[in-house]
């Protein structure tokens, strides 16, 4: 993203459950600007959506008092999204949820963000932050994901 | 901040002529769904509730807890031994359904009318 032409728009949000459509909605107008499609766009919307709820459900435990921030970074044919709160990070990858054993109650009906995040877009990594704070999840989408 | 969920039942009948019973949802489907999901399912009468479509058609905002509220609103429909078909999903969230299997369980069509010709 160090491409001059790129642009950043940083948003704060509260850690309350709903203010996650407002980085959603954010990232999907910039998404429009920059002339993705309709696809990658509903794409982005449900990463960054799961993305601002695990950071404020896990990272920032629901603390009101904390707030998450949202830094979505636009370049020519990608787009990069950070998510930033307050927590230690997540430390492992979430594995495909298991529908057989979600139905069969061997497996909580939950969990499913990280899956649908790292399905959606095309890179994602969860970074922790020094002394516990300040932990990230970084998502790329780009503009054609078939020129990979 | 979350936006509420709307939901009701309409009844009608399969092309064979039995009963089935239409939950059409309105709005976001997410943490604060449970009422309007799993409430209005459970309100159903079990005995004589055995054809269940899902409308889907104006709802725009699903998140992965409201995904789980669905897999609920399946787990208890399979052990009552209910048939649960759902229509009206954006192409979208059809992805995304078929990405965490609910399709295993919960057939997907476009419409209502095409759900019912499923039945």
């Amino acid at each position: 993203m160090s491409n001059p032409k790129s642009r950043t728009v940083e948003i704060r949000l509260p850690s309350v459950m709903g203010y996650e459509k407002v980085a959603m909605s954010t990232a999907a107008s910039l998404a429009k600007l920059r002339g993705f499609p309709e696809d990658r766009i509903e794409d982005l919307k449900t990463a960054v959506a799961e993305a601002c709820i695990n950071a404020i459900e896990h990272g920032n435990r629901m603390n009101e008092k904390l707030s998450i921030g949202v830094v979505i970074s636009a370049g020519d044919d990608e787009l990069e999204v950070k998510v930033i709160d307050d927590g230690k990070g997540m430390n492992k990858q979430m594995a495909k949820p298991d529908i057989d054993k979600k139905m069969h109650g061997e497996e909580d009906p939950r969990g499913m963000g990280m899956f649908l995040i790292q399905a959606l877009v095309d890179e994602a990594e969860w970074v922790a932050g020094t002394n516990g704070k300040s932990s990230y999840v970084r998502l790329v989408i780009r503009l054609d994901k078939e020129a990979e | 901040m979350q936006s509420e969920t709307k939901s009701h039942v309409e009844q009608t009948a399969s092309p064979a002529g039995q009963p089935v019973s239409v939950i059409r949802f309105e709005g976001d489907i997410s943490s604060t769904s449970k009422e309007a999901v799993l409430g209005t399912y459970q309100a159903l009468p079990k005995a004589t509730t055995k054809l269940i479509l899902l409308d889907f058609t104006k709802v725009d905002y699903i998140n992965s807890s409201g995904i789980a509220l669905i897999i609920q609103l399946l787990i208890e429909a399979k052990t009552t031994g209910q048939k649960v078909l759902a229509f009206g999903l954006s192409p979208h969230f059809v992805k995304v359904f078929t990405m965490v299997g609910i399709t295993k369980y919960a057939g997907l069509f476009p419409n209502q009318a095409e759900a019912m010709a499923a039945l």
